[in-house]
This record gives structure tokens, sequence and C-alpha cells, in this order.
């Protein structure tokens, strides 16, 4: 039987894969391994319930209810010595689980310890906004937001930062193509020359290694040149290529490799 | 409210205004040449005056992390150069170290070593590239050149080692592609030597110029809270008295066997970030001589190994390619397919010249990272401005900005 590939993710493919391959795992420690991991978990879960907890590559990751994020990250900063919000975001999961998994990157600097917050939302739910504690997360949730269309309650800009204000659609969405959506296709031209131009203009192309051979402006049909307008047939007539003038350039000598010295001696 | 048609007043007199106070909202940037990069800043002003400040970025947004979740790890790697791309290197280093995390592989000592050498020498690179804009912001057209013309010294080595000059990707998954040209040792030796009587030379010219002082002191003032809370790093933080440097607190590479200083202040001002970068540009030079030390003793313990020795990550060196074929197979297979890291998540913090540079990886045992997000420091730096800027004065903002240090390579990513 064939595996099944989530069809809502059009995210790059591996070429290859090995159906029996059976990937190993980054190595996971319990977190009473760690002393002070240990003692900081303890006072979470004192105060709020914790789905999941371990270490991983010297980090503690914490998995809590997407209700108590604003609890557990007031805990941590105000109590646990985490003073700084790293980095915020998200993980689409929506092919797999209908979610997505929204994470905290915090440090302590007193400690020297960093610890990862986890939860998971269901898709259209919003978390509870960390703007308050950390001003870093005004920028982190609307980037969030922007990417991924997750809505942070209680943000008071809740607007795209790295999009336009008028852009549709998430960029980060394992729906969304890596080339862009027929929005964005169409964004450009609908902006600067209006919804009319469109049928003229027709959509931007997006494919960087796109090359159509009849197109002579684009140097595609290098060596058959032929003027702006002309109509293709394909039986262009070669355009000689010379590298200088007949007959040479005022003042400009032509290449004579017999006549010239080769440097071996690169510092001179 | 309508308005009024009457030909007898100017046109100008017949526009009213929704709102009745004097603010006048000015638009500085996207195309600003001392915002440093596609910034585009609103400002509510009170006659000078900044009242609100709202930046607004993305102009240079090119979707890095949507490109790494469609790219194998090794093809993502010069996409890292574009980030900051005044260091580019160490945007290499934290992706590659990241990823080592990630699969758990050790590096050859001598591979660290260059690794080390390639980002002191691009931390110096930066500190200098923001010296010469910062003071040619400011006016101070000879520390420009001056700072350039050294840059340049050290751009000449970079290209020596790598071919490039600003996208070096000069660093791989598992260790470096080459051993250092012959001539850098003793190149970078002359430029160190001459290091210190360069930075006199801006100092002469800056730390006590009447100009750059009212500028810089007691403007732009970050407090502790402020620098914290906004997720600052790097001179941003050291300067608002934080004694924090990834490097020194979480030594990764072998920062741990080398000496050198934390320098930190607390006044938080323009000032203090200034004086900041000049001492960091010596505490560079500092660990580039211990480094050259270093490199000598590999040398003489004949460590000769540049890549980690992981067949299922790394390719094997390119005369085992070139002779052996499994090497060849494997070669092949790494560079079509790519690599799979094992299953798990990573966040791994570097100190660069700007910040902690952090990247996040989630891995699903893939070819291609399920979800990379990258943590750059300009990005906070950019965001501090809303709450920075008010209470400033017009001509405080270019000073601040150039202070700030952002990238928006970085920034926008």
């Amino acid at each position: 039987m064939r595996a099944y590939t989530p069809k809502d993710n059009v995210q790059a493919k591996p070429y290859y894969t090995d159906r029996f391959y059976k990937s190993p795992q980054v190595a996971k420690f319990a977190p009473q391994s760690d002393e002070v991991f240990n003692a900081d978990l303890e006072a979470i879960k004192a105060k709020f319930d914790v789905l999941d907890a371990f270490i991983q590559v010297e980090q503690l990751v914490v998995y809590i209810n997407a209700k108590d994020n604003y609890g557990v990250l007031e805990l941590l900063k105000d109590e646990l010595e985490y003073t700084q919000l790293s980095e915020m975001s998200a993980i689409d999961w929506l092919a797999d689980r209908g979610g997505f998994e929204v994470f905290y990157q915090m440090l302590s600097m007193n400690k020297r310890k960093r610890i990862r917050i986890k939860l998971f939302i269901e898709d259209g739910q919003a978390v509870n906004s960390v703007e308050k504690l950390f001003r870093s997360a005004d920028w982190s949730e609307r980037e969030m937001f922007d990417m991924f269309g997750i809505e942070a309650n209680g943000h008071p800009f809740m607007k795209r930062i790295l999009m336009p204000y008028d852009w549709q659609g998430n960029p980060l969405l394992k729906t969304y193509p890596l080339q862009g959506d027929e929005f964005a296709a169409l964004y450009e031209v609908d902006k600067i020359y209006g919804k009319e131009a469109r049928e003229e203009i027709g959509p931007e192309i997006r494919d960087t290694a796109r090359v159509d051979r009849y197109d002579s402006d684009r140097f595609s049909r290098l060596g058959h040149e032929v003027p702006k307008g002309t109509e293709i047939t394909g039986n262009e007539p070669a355009n000689e290529q010379s590298y200088q003038e007949d007959g040479g350039v005022f003042l400009i000598k032509k290449f004579d490799k017999e006549s010239s010295v080769i440097i071996d001696d690169p510092q001179r | 409210m309508a308005q009024i048609k009457n030909r007898l007043t100017p046109f100008f007199e017949n526009i009213t205004f929704d709102r009745d106070d004097n603010e006048l909202i000015l638009n500085f940037g996207p195309q600003h040449p001392s915002s440093h990069g596609q910034l585009r800043l609103m400002l509510h002003l009170q006659q000078e005056q900044i009242v609100k400040a709202h930046p607004d970025i993305g102009y240079l947004h090119r979707g890095m992390e949507k490109m790494a979740e469609n790219m194998i790890y090794n093809e993502f790697m010069p996409t890292t150069d574009r980030m900051d791309y005044i260091a580019s290197s160490s945007n290499n280093y934290g992706f590659a170290l990241s990823v080592e995390k990630l699969i758990g592989l050790e590096v050859p000592r001598r591979a660290k070593v260059i690794r080390m050498m390639l980002l002191e020498i691009n931390r110096l690179m930066s500190h200098l590239f923001w010296l010469a804009t910062t003071a040619l912001d400011i006016g101070a057209m000879t520390v420009f050149l001056y700072a350039f013309r050294e840059r340049e010294y050290l751009m000449d080595i970079i290209e020596g080692y790598c071919g490039a000059r600003l996208t070096h990707a000069a660093i791989r998954i598992g260790g470096v592609p080459l051993d250092i040209q012959d001539s850098f040792i003793s190149q970078l030796k002359d430029f160190l030597d001459k290091l210190p009587a360069n930075i006199k030379d801006y100092e002469d010219l800056l730390d006590t110029n009447r100009i750059w002082l009212m500028r810089m002191e007691e403007v732009g003032i970050v407090s502790k809270e402020m620098a914290l809370s906004w997720g600052c790093t790097g001179p941003m933080l050291r300067a608002s008295g934080v004694q924090w440097d990834i490097r020194k607190e979480e030594p990764y590479e072998l920062y741990d066997e080398v000496e050198f200083n934390v320098p930190w202040s607390d006044k938080g001002d323009n000032f203090a970030r200034y004086r900041l970068y000049m001492q960091e540009m010596r505490e560079s030079a500092k660990i580039l001589y211990q480094t050259i030390d270093m490199y000598q003793e590999c040398v003489k313990n004949g460590d000769t190994k540049l890549m980690a020795h992981a067949p299922k990550y790394v390719s094997a060196p390119k005369l085992d390619i070139m002779t052996q074929n499994y090497s060849l197979m494997q070669h092949f297979v790494l560079v079509t397919q790519g690599m799979r890291p094992p299953v798990g998540e990573v966040y791994v913090a570097t100190e660069s010249p700007k910040g902690e540079l952090g990247f996040f990886i989630n891995s699903q045992g893939g070819p291609y990272p399920y979800r990379l997000k990258l943590r750059t420091p300009s990005f906070w730096h950019t965001g501090i401005l809303t709450d920075l800027l008010p209470g400033h004065y017009i001509p405080d903002v270019v000073s601040i900005i150039g202070t700030t240090n952002i990238v928006f390579g970085e920034v926008d990513r």
C-alpha cells in the first residue's frame, strides 16, 4: 500500500522515501535529571496542569494547556527568574492534528537556563496575549498572526507586521505554496494598475527558473535575437557574435595572447 | 465637514482637519539613507518632539522561514548569508551549530578554531561597519572612511578564504569546507597589530568630539527593565546594565578556552553603546590572537580533519569521494536527497555581532525542516523603537537607529 501523504501540505516533498525507514529520535531526558529544571517544573506543576515535560538538547520542554499560557509565563517571569522571552511562534499541525503548536522560548540569565513552553490550540482558537508581561511579545504575536492567522486575545495592535496590511492568506501555513497563491500573483498588478489591468498584464511570474524560449527580451534566445515585437517562427538567423568591433575601438588595443605577460606571483 | 467652496480664499485654507491638535505625522523612510535599510517609521510629532512612533517593517521580507521548509539543510546555508549580510558567517555558524546539535555531531578541533576565527573576523567587520555608518549618519565622514578602510582589509582576508566578500557561506554543517590559506595568519596578524592604533584613531576623533557627545550622551536611554522586556540582546542589553554574553555564559565552540572580557555599562544611552562596540573590537582582537595560537597548535599536533565523520549526515572529504565508491554514493545521496536529521526539536542561540541569534528547528525526520524559526536580534531592536523614540527629538531618531545597529536583512528575513 502506498503511504498516505496529506493533501493539505503543499510544501516540498522528499524525492525518495524508504517506507521502512524508521527515523531516530533526538534523545529526551527526564526533568529529574537536572536539579534546576526539576525545581522549576515542580513550581509550575503546583499551580498548573502539565501535560508533558522532558529535557531535549539541554533545554526543558513543558507542554501546558492553552488557557494557562499567561499564568505560566507570569510565574516563570516573577518567581522563577525567567526574565526574557527570547522567541515565540507557532508550528502548523493542521494536516495531522487540526491545530497549531505555539511555543514560548524563555531565558533565565541568573540560572543560565532555557525553557520552552509549548501548548496546542485548535484551528481558529486564539491564545492569550503575553504582551503585558513581555513587550517583545507585541511584535512576535503580530508576526504569528501574520504568518499563521493565530490571534492573541488582549493584544493592543493585532495587525500584520511583515506582509502588507491588505494581504490575504498566511504564508507559513503548510497549505500556502512557496511561490505564493493566486492572490499573491495578482497583488501588485491590482495595487499598481488596478483590477481592470489584470487581463492585460497577467499574473506575476514567480518561478524564477522559468525560461520562455520565445522571449527575446530575457536573453533566452542568445545568438538569435530579433527586434522586439517580431513574430517568432523559430527559424531566426544566427546573429554573429564578435568580441570586439572590426578594426578595433579608438585607444583600446585588441587582446593579443602572444604579446601579453602572465604574472605568476599574485602578491607581486 | 464639507469643504466650503470659496474662490476668494486660497485653496489651502479650505482644508479642514479631523483633529484639532498640532500633531504632525512624519513619514521617515522606507527609503531613508540613515535607516540602514528599508525601515519606515511613522512619527507623530508635537513641534520637533516625538510623541508616538510606529515602526513599519517588512519591505525586505523574503520568507526565509518558508524557504527553509522547502530546502534541504545544506541548501539553506547560503540563504542564511542574506540575513545579517554584514556578518554573514555568524548566521552560517548559528545554523550549522543548531543542525549539529540536532544531529549530535562533534566538530573536529581544527574546524572549530577556523570557525572561531571567522566568527571574530565577522564581529570586527560588523562593528567597523556599524561605526562607519553611524558616524556618517551623525556627520563624521572621516571615521566612515577610516573604518571602511579597515573593514576592507578584513574582507580581503575573508575573500582569500572563501572567495566572497559579503555572503560568505564559509561554514558547513559538520565543520568548515577548507583550511585557511597560507597568507591568512600573516595577513590577520598584520591587521590585528595595526588595529589598536586604528581604534585609537576613531576614539581620538569621536570621544571628545562636541557634536558626537551631544548626539550620543543621554540620548536613547534604554533602561534595564525595558531591554529585558523587549528581548534585547548583545550590545543593546549589555549597555543597559546586564552583563550577558552567550559566548561567556553558554560557551560554544572553544570560547571557554579563550580569555576575554565582556564589557558592559549601566548607562543605557547611545554613548554607552558606542563605547561597548569599541571595547568589543578590542576583545575580538584578543580572541583572534589566541585563536592564531590555537591554530598553530593544531598544525603542530597534526589535527588535519576539517569535517566531522558522520556518513549519514556529512559527505566524506573530496579525496575520498573521488577515490572511493562508497563515499561517492553517499555524497550523491546527501546532495540529491539531503540528510535526514532525527525527529526532534532544538533551539540554539549564538552571540552574533548584533545579539542573540537563535535557530529553532523542528525536524520530523525528513530532509526538509518541518519548521525553522529564525530568532534575529535586530527584530527586537527595531521593535523597541516604539517605546524608545517618544520623548526624543527628530535628530535623535537617526542616532538612535544608528546605535541600535539594525540590519534589515535580519529584521524582515
